[in-house]
């Protein structure tokens, strides 16, 4: 009885949610010129939300340690990019290498190229998988991040300019038709990658993660389980990408350097690494504060603190502390203080659900409780 | 012992070795359809070895492991070994056979380990449920949009109805490393149960229990070879447990078999009793 | 391609690969010994670099050097003891998130500190003195590396083979508890593993931007993966198989930034780790480690 109740509370709950964040969405898309800077936060938050999601099914499901996520992303972006641009400003912007006459004429509607974003992912992972995932967990690491770079400098190289227009990269991807088209794609690929993880072949992931050797007693294949683990993550970074491409409007190979995946990585970590709830919080975070603690990148004059200095010497001083550079420092050493002292992440390796979140109202309420009586 | 028994597990002339030393030496041994069999020998004697190439973990260097009458693991040395190769019976075998341990498990060989190897994190009922995940049809897409979810209801069912059986249901929401050791063990023999096995291989499962737990745990193998129709095959040091359940034993010193026969027999066969006991003073002719 | 142009990328791969050598040892001394990877490695190396700039600014080079080599030991010590030793009973992947973790905050602090503008190295003139043997010049540093780098690496494998500490190394690298149990501080050991690979990328660092004239904070992130690389080629946790990696990346990479394909210089050495890893898990060197269950 108690559990059926507390099950249609949460539906209930759950609905709300969804709709709060529905109105607030439509108020955003209603003036989008005056809730830009929201637009851009949101959007961007989601798309690495995916990546991270993405992230944490192969390192904190499966216990595999890839960091090849910007790479993916940057097949993906690339992909949608040369598939997607106007035709008439294909010429324009190949105007150094001229693009290829094969794809010169092919231009496809924008859920066609994710399918084939995510398609061309999976394909390149197997392939890359087959060898990297026999490797143990450190190993695996550093492949990944050589196989990041490897697909840097593919995109980059001259030789393939006619398609892929090497360093300058490919831009004037259309964008999207409005916020909810991001927020909702988003969406679901969590969904689906949440799905999957809470699965039969989500355990066997899990089991894995545990214990490689007792999983293969139980009958699961470690190649084809983390083979699968890889190939779903890489396909949901290459949607990652296409989202990123979609964003930003165009794809170049600088945006997709290992920062890229340590950023992605420092979601995953701040959020708790085994749960989905906590990359999406984590994704939010990071990418919301990033964007907050803007202000400590900027150089401040000592007059810009004390009004009354303008006009003297100390006035022209600037603050040595704020510079630019400052906020990542910032978050580094967040990201340290996270790894040393609080491992769990926000979350832990538990999900967020609406029964947590109450019990811990709760707690938090009777803790309250407690020292009003003790005082 | 008017009918024929099928034989489960038969190896032959099995030598294991790791550069130059010889763990298993030329060990053949077999196990009929509901027998308790049980390789004994003092500690470093090759029992976990022996063990290790019935499931998959190492390939044997020579010889090979039948199940069910059919060969399942065979080799012969070749490579580095070939030359370095200090065994009998070279030649013998011409056939590389192997299979890997997940593949092993799924022609029904289960085994537990000496070390317990449960998933810590997760719970009672998830630890159990993850080993019926090699034998249900799905694909991993049928199994993400919940098209299998008849599948998933069998499964989850099959698994509430061990656990009862093994009196764990009461532990269902536990996480598996707040049980007490002994109900680890019983959770991991459970959870290799799952797997449905024809051959179950214990691992020295009474390591570090009590008198009064390793007889609990001797009635509960007995209970369980019949309620399962298992075939057991058991590594042990407690002789309390072996001589008790045991059809027959085999022993095993420095790799080699120095004895084998029922209880009784391997107990007073005096060539035991000095692998056990260190070399007597008078030597026997 | 002439003999001369043949033999010149010859000597600058050689000396590219002796300093890639000297880091990756530092790389293959810490994983044999708590089997990770010092992702921070080679931003160390890169404040190693910089370290030169503001010293050679106030003292001589032959003060700066030893200064340089100090400050790089107390940093690598430093990380050592901040970002590795309360993690030494965790996962092994939160040991390497952390080590990621220092990477990520010692390049993102060069670049607050330093900006990101390249700056440019000293030119010690004893280093940059420049001979020529016909159409071949090369620059004093660039015969130095190579030989240094054979030097210091015999000096190191004596240690390890032949000393008491050389001893107590090998027996952590093989097993903490046991070597701890036989009375082997094991923390000090690891600490002057961390001083010994200090020393060594602060050597490197000299070597290697000698002959590059500028540094930039990120200039220690691609050159550390190849160097971990390298260690990996020769096999993890050996020396001689890091100096061996370490020059076969070095001339590697001149060959094929030579032959025009400079865009591949660094994805080539990422190939030539996934063809090792495939062909020979344990490298040219390594020891094959047999996991007990």
């Amino acid at each position: 009885m108690e559990k059926d109740k507390n099950k249609k509370r949460n539906l209930i709950l759950t609905l709300v949610l969804i709709a709060l964040i529905g109105i607030y969405l439509g108020a955003l898309q209603a003036d989008t010129t005056a809730h830009s800077y929201a637009i851009t936060i949101i959007e961007r938050s989601s798309i690495y939300a995916v990546a991270a999601v993405s992230m944490n099914l192969i390192i904190g499901f499966t216990g595999q340690f890839s960091l090849g996520t910007a790479g993916f992303m940057c097949i993906g972006a690339y992909v949608t990019g040369i598939l997607t641009i106007p035709i008439k400003m294909r010429d324009q912007i190949y105007y150094l290498y001229g693009m290829s006459p094969i794809i010169h004429d092919i231009k496809l509607p924008m859920i066609v190229a994710l399918f084939i974003s995510a398609i061309i992912c999976a394909l390149i992972a197997a392939l890359v998988g087959w060898p990297i995932l026999r490797l143990k967990s450190d190993y695996l690491a550093i492949g990944t991040l050589g196989f990041s770079e490897i697909v840097r400098a593919v995109f980059g190289w001259e030789g393939f300019g006619t398609i892929t227009n090497a360093s300058y990269g490919v831009s004037n991807i259309p964008p999207f038709a409005n916020i909810f088209e991001c927020v909702i794609i988003c969406a679901v690929c969590i969904i689906i990658m949440n799905l999957l993880i809470n699965s039969s072949y989500g355990r066997a992931f899990m089991a894995i993660r545990d214990d490689d050797v007792a999983a293969e007693a139980m009958g699961i294949n470690l190649f084809r389980t983390k083979q699968l683990s890889f190939v779903v993550s890489s396909a949901f970074a290459g949607v990652a990408g296409w989202l990123l491409a979609i964003f930003m409007r165009s794809a170049v190979t600088s945006t997709f350097t290992v920062a890229l995946t340590y950023n992605i990585l420092l979601m995953v970590v701040l959020g708790g690494i085994g749960s989905v709830s906590g990359s999406i919080i984590g994704a939010f975070l990071v990418t919301g504060s990033q964007e907050w603690l803007r202000f400590l990148d900027k150089e401040y004059m000592f007059s810009d603190i004390f009004k009354n200095l303008s006009g003297t010497a100390f006035g022209a001083m600037k603050v040595p502390l704020l510079r630019n550079g400052f906020r990542m420092v910032i978050f580094s050493i967040l990201l340290m203080i996270v790894v040393l002292f609080w491992n769990h992440g926000i979350t832990g390796s538990k999900e967020v659900s609406w029964n947590r979140t109450i019990n811990f109202f709760k707690r938090l309420k009777g803790s309250k409780k407690k020292t009003e009586v003790a005082a | 012992m008017s009918e024929e028994k099928k034989t489960v597990l038969r190896l032959s002339d099995v030598t294991m070795q790791f550069g130059g030393v010889v763990a298993v030496n030329n060990l053949s041994m077999h196990v009929d359809e509901g027998e308790i069999v049980a390789l004994i020998g003092p500690n470093g004697a090759g029992k976990t070895t022996a063990f290790n190439c019935i499931t998959g973990v190492y390939e044997p260097t020579n010889g090979q492991v039948a199940f069910m009458g059919e060969p399942m693991v065979e080799d012969f040395p070749s490579g580095k070994m070939e030359k370095n190769y200090k065994g009998e019976n070279k030649g013998k075998y011409t056939k590389h056979i192997s299979h890997t341990p997940d593949e092993i498990t799924k022609m029904g060989i289960a085994r537990t380990f000496q070390n317990i190897r449960l998933f810590g994190g997760q719970n009672v009922f998830d630890n159990v449920l993850v080993a019926k995940h090699m034998r249900a049809h799905q694909n991993p897409f049928s199994a993400t949009f919940r098209l299998n979810y008849k599948e998933e209801q069998r499964m989850r069912e099959e698994t509430w109805a061990l656990l009862k059986e093994q009196g764990l249901d009461q532990y269902a929401n536990w996480e598996a490393k707040s049980l007490s050791y002994g109900m680890q063990r019983r959770l991991e023999i459970a959870r290799a149960l799952a797997t449905d096995p024809k051959l179950l291989c214990l691992d020295e499962p009474a390591a570090g229990m009590n008198p009064q737990e390793t007889e609990e745990l001797s009635q509960f193998i007995l209970k369980i070879r019949d309620q399962y129709h298992l075939t057991i095959l058991l590594i042990e040091h407690h002789m309390n447990l072996v001589m008790g359940i045991s059809d027959r034993i085999y022993c095993i010193d420095f790799g080699k078999l120095i004895s084998k026969g029922t209880p009784d027999e391997v107990a007073n066969d005096p060539k035991v009793i000095e692998a056990y006991l260190g070399v007597q003073e008078e030597e026997d002719a | 391609m002439s003999l001369s142009y043949f033999v010149q990328q010859l000597l600058n791969g050689l000396s590219l690969g002796g300093a890639y050598a000297l880091i990756a040892i530092g790389y293959t001394m810490v994983y044999g010994i708590l089997r990770m990877i010092n992702f921070a490695h080679g931003d160390e190396f890169m404040m190693a670099g910089y370290f030169m700039i503001y010293s050679i600014a106030v003292m001589p080079w032959f003060l700066s050097i030893p200064v340089v080599i100090l400050l790089t030991i107390l940093m690598s010590v430093l990380i050592e003891r901040a970002a590795y030793k309360p993690l030494r009973s965790a996962p092994r992947m939160s040991v390497m998130i952390s080590a990621i973790g220092v990477s990520y905050l010692l390049e993102n602090l060069a670049n607050y500190l330093f900006t990101a503008m390249p700056q440019s190295y000293p030119q010690i003139q004893i280093l940059k003195k420049v001979y020529s043997f016909g159409d071949v010049s090369v620059s004093r540093v660039t015969l130095l590396a190579p030989i240094l780098t054979i030097l210091l690496a015999w000096g190191l494998i004596t240690i390890v083979n032949h000393t008491k500490l050389g001893m107590a190394m090998r027996a952590c690298s093989k097993d903490q508890d046991t070597a701890r149990i036989m009375g082997i501080r094991v923390d000090n050991i690891i600490t002057t593993t961390f001083i010994i690979g200090g020393a060594l990328a602060a050597i490197g660092s000299i070597l290697y931007f000698t002959d590059r004239n500028t540094v930039q904070p990120y200039s220690g992130s691609l050159p550390g993966l190849k160097c971990f690389v390298a260690a990996v080629i020769g096999g993890i946790g050996s020396i001689p198989g890091a100096v061996v990696g370490g020059f076969v990346v070095g001339i590697c990479q001149i060959i094929i930034t030579a032959a025009g394909y400079s865009v591949f210089s660094d994805a080539f050495t990422f190939v030539l780790l996934i063809i090792i890893l495939i062909c020979k898990p344990t490298g040219l060197f390594g020891e094959k480690a047999v996991e007990k269950v």
